[in-house]
């Protein structure tokens, strides 16, 4: 059977890529259904939702579009998550693998940076580091990143550690194969399943990770974000609570997306490893 | 002769990524109580999907057609207490983190009904009966204690625990080396005799078969391809096939390949 | 005249394992002349496949000298010694984890001749096909992945693999013992064909004294990680003198065929 409709008859993950891809066809479509800047005034102020079929999540304290800044939001959320992601397990499967393989002192010095990363809550890390270095989209990706690497990068070295001992490995240094290219290109294509599985769970926390600094003024200030709805709406939380509900719904969707759907992926490789 | 086991028409299908392999097809073959027989084959020959099949540990998603009967006994034999089965890795077999004494003891208490202390002792003779050198250090051990050829006196002991009528021994040897093998091939004979065990040994190796069994029935691609007294079998084979593994085998005095001459220049 | 292709003397490497020091190999010398096979036999523990791993550099001795095609072999590192590999190739026993699960036949014959600098980019396909043609394969297998195809045909890659750098001496590891018999024979024959027409001698380690009789020139018994007796295969393995050596020939099964006719 192919992995893809063994993905579609798990129900979870069905529910999950739905989501998913309402998502990212909400990030996709943003700049065509809403040209023009989403921080625009487009209407009178604080207009509740489904009053105005123009605005039909209603406006904000300044009369911005609410549906708008949602779909932009979704385009922030969506490229800081997956931007973050993708550059912690491109860090951690790195050092991981580094350490991993190369064993000794090299292994020793890695890990217990790692360990320094990891005993410094990857939140605070990141506030700080966008506090000095100043909020830009640039600056937030490599602030969450640089909480996040350390959980791949100990998976990949576990994994690499079992898999360096394994025949494929000697013979590929029998017939003389440099060792970064041994490491890089034999070994850690090999320790990259359980590395990724974490993927999902590192998406949703960056997605989260992302809205908090927004929240608490620390994202890109040229960019809607829901985190910064959110702290937008907390002002008027009283008369006009779908502020901060309508994006705080957003962000609770795509998180549980996220995770579905990478449920799904790992229940998909999971059965087809025992099948093998 | 009794007749402890009759198949018929046996066939068993596995079913793998959507489509179905038949591991077995239409196979039937008698086994006499107290005989002893040699299944042999290659890889893919089936040889081992018989085995459990008779032993009743084919997984569930195989499809079974045919019959497995049991002249002579009103139930359907029991694993572990009317069948002794012993697989090809003892380390897959034994449980890493419990003491060998208790594994035994374990299939003695369940299916002999005996008390903890009895079971124990009962462990200790079966011990000294699979020849381990220290039986009372033996029975506190932990697999990862023990060489491969002890663990797999060991799992042979559990085997025979309940006095199973037949002992099943699938590729029991293969992962040893030849002198352990020799030793574990010795042990099972001994204990077959004592006990007046049935012995079904499936094998890659048809020497070692040869000296074990007294009937020697060869597998190929799920098809049993000839089934005969050793003496026919190995002296007077009808079958190409079986000729071909005769021929295929080489031993002591194998000689060199047809080129293989002289001392290098 | 000239000295042999491989001298291995007072080879040693000890482990240490809760508290004690097991030597595995115990100060081991032999040599290898080019064009021979020596077979290395001995129960397991005896210290074979460590000595195997000892002379591939894979892991390093605590004592002893390996002289290799007249040079220090133990003295090379780094890109010298990665260029000497080319020399001294390796076939595993399990073909399967030999290889890198997600590799095609193509990559695995690729990477020896791209390491070596031995076949450009342009050239590799026409040298692969012609490895593959030599283990007597077909030239179509080289898209193929490793898992698709049978054990025996993965076994004959392991061998094309280890002779593309063109090696002067092949380590064989029990590199027949997980095939099937019928298949056993063919890959056999294809090594004594490659060695007699590329001259590559061979260190065939083997619990099997049968297959050994087949294909040895000279044999070494190991036991406890020394040699307990060593000399020609066919006189070894006709009249044992160690210990170790008569109970490896009287534990080996024997088939007694009488001829067809006087068979009933």
């Amino acid at each position: 059977m192919n992995p893809l409709r063994r993905f579609l008859g798990t129900p979870e993950a069905v529910a999950g890529a739905i989501i998913l891809i309402a998502l990212f066809a909400m990030a996709l479509t943003a700049p065509l259904i809403f040209p023009g800047d989403p921080q625009a005034i487009a209407g009178p102020a604080l207009l509740p939702p489904f009053q105005d079929w123009l605005l039909p999540l209603g406006t904000d304290r300044l009369g911005r579009d609410v549906t708008a800044e949602l779909f932009h939001g979704a385009r922030t959320s969506l490229a800081v998550g997956l931007a973050a992601a993708a550059a912690a397990l491109v860090i951690g499967a790195v050092v991981g693998t580094l350490a991993g393989f190369a064993g000794g002192l090299v292994d020793e010095v890695l890990m217990r940076v790692t360990d320094a990363f990891q005993t410094v809550p990857s939140f605070l890390l990141a506030l700080a580091f966008v506090s000095i270095v100043g909020p830009s989209l640039g600056v937030v990706v490599a602030a969450i990143a640089l909480g996040a690497w350390t959980g791949p990068a100990r998976v990949a070295r576990a994994e690499v550690l079992s898999i360096r001992e394994r025949d494929f490995v000697a013979s590929a240094r029998v017939i003389g194969m440099h060792p970064l290219e041994i490491a890089f290109r034999e070994v850690l294509p090999n320790a990259l399943p359980p590395v990724l599985a974490l993927s999902s769970v590192i998406v949703a926390a960056a997605i989260l990770t992302e809205a908090a600094l927004s929240f608490l003024g620390l994202g890109d200030p040229n960019r809607v974000t829901w985190g910064g709805m959110i702290a937008e709406g907390r002002a008027v939380l009283r008369t006009a609570p779908f502020l901060s509900i309508v994006p705080g719904i957003a962000l609770v969707l795509t998180v549980l997306g996220v995770y579905l759907a990478g449920e799904g992926v790992v229940e998909t490789t999971a059965v087809r490893r025992s099948l093998s | 002769m009794t007749v402890l086991l009759s198949v018929r028409d046996l066939t068993v299908t596995y079913r793998r990524d959507g489509s179905e392999v038949a591991a077995l097809k239409h196979i039937s073959i008698d086994v006499a109580a107290g005989e002893r027989v040699a299944i042999i084959g290659e890889s893919g020959s089936g040889k081992s999907t018989l085995a459990l099949a008779i032993a009743g540990l084919l997984p569930q998603s195989s499809r079974i057609e045919g019959r497995i009967d049991w002249p002579g006994r009103n139930h359907a034999p029991i694993g572990g207490r009317d069948i002794g089965f012993v697989f090809q890795d003892p380390s897959a077999s034994l449980d890493p983190v419990m003491a060998v004494g208790k594994q035994i003891a374990e299939v003695a208490h369940t299916h002999l009904g005996l008390g903890w202390s009895a079971a124990y002792a009962k462990a200790k003779t079966l011990l000294e009966r699979v020849r381990l050198p220290d039986p009372d250090v033996a029975l506190r051990a932990y697999p990862h204690q023990l060489s491969g050829g002890q663990k797999q006196r060991v799992a042979i002991a559990a085997a025979i625990a309940a006095g199973p009528k037949l002992l099943i021994a699938d590729e029991a040897t293969s992962a040893l080396d030849t002198i352990v093998q020799a030793e574990i091939a010795a042990l099972i004979r001994q204990l077959v005799a004592e006990d007046g065990m049935t012995l079904l040994f499936v094998s890659h190796d048809i020497a070692l078969a040869a000296e074990l069994a007294e009937r020697i029935a060869v597998f190929r691609h799920g098809d049993l391809v000839e089934i005969g007294t050793t003496a026919q079998v190995v002296n007077t084979p009808r079958n190409a096939y079986t000729r071909a593994l005769l021929d295929a085998h080489l031993g002591l005095d194998a000689g060199p390949m047809p080129w293989r001459t002289g001392t290098p220049a | 005249m000239s000295s042999p292709l491989l001298a291995v003397s007072e080879l040693t490497k000890r482990y240490r394992r809760g508290g004690q020091t097991i030597a595995a190999v115990d100060g081991i010398s032999f040599h290898i002349e080019p064009a021979e096979t020596l077979a290395l036999a001995g129960p397991s523990g005896s210290g074979k496949s460590t000595i195997a791993r000892l002379l591939l550099r894979l892991i390093e001795p605590d004592a002893g000298h390996i002289e290799f095609e007249g040079g220090d072999f133990l003295s090379l590192n780094g890109a010298a010694l990665r260029a000497r590999r080319a020399r001294l190739q390796m076939v595993f026993q399990d073909p399967l984890a030999a290889f890198n699960p997600r590799a095609t036949v193509a990559r695995v014959l690729g990477d020896p001749l791209r390491v070596h600098g031995i076949a450009s980019r342009r050239e590799r396909p026409r040298r692969i096909a012609a490895l593959l043609e030599r283990v007597g394969l077909s030239a179509d297998l080289a898209t193929r992945a490793i898992h698709e195809i049978s054990g025996g045909q993965r076994q004959r890659i392991a061998i094309a693999r280890a002779i593309a750098t063109k090696p002067s001496l092949v380590v064989l590891d029990e590199a027949v013992s997980a095939l099937d018999v019928s298949v056993r024979g063919q890959i056999l024959q294809l090594l004594l064909d490659l060695q007699r027409e590329e001259r590559i001698a061979y260190l065939f380690i083997s619990h099997d004294l049968g297959v050994i009789s087949a294909i040895a020139h000279r044999i070494a018994i190991l036991d406890a990680g020394r040699i307990a007796e060593s000399g020609d295969a066919r006189a070894v393995i006709d009249a044992p003198q160690s210990a170790i050596g008569k109970a490896l020939v009287a534990a080996t099964p024997k088939l007694t065929r009488t001829s067809m006719h006087d068979a009933s």
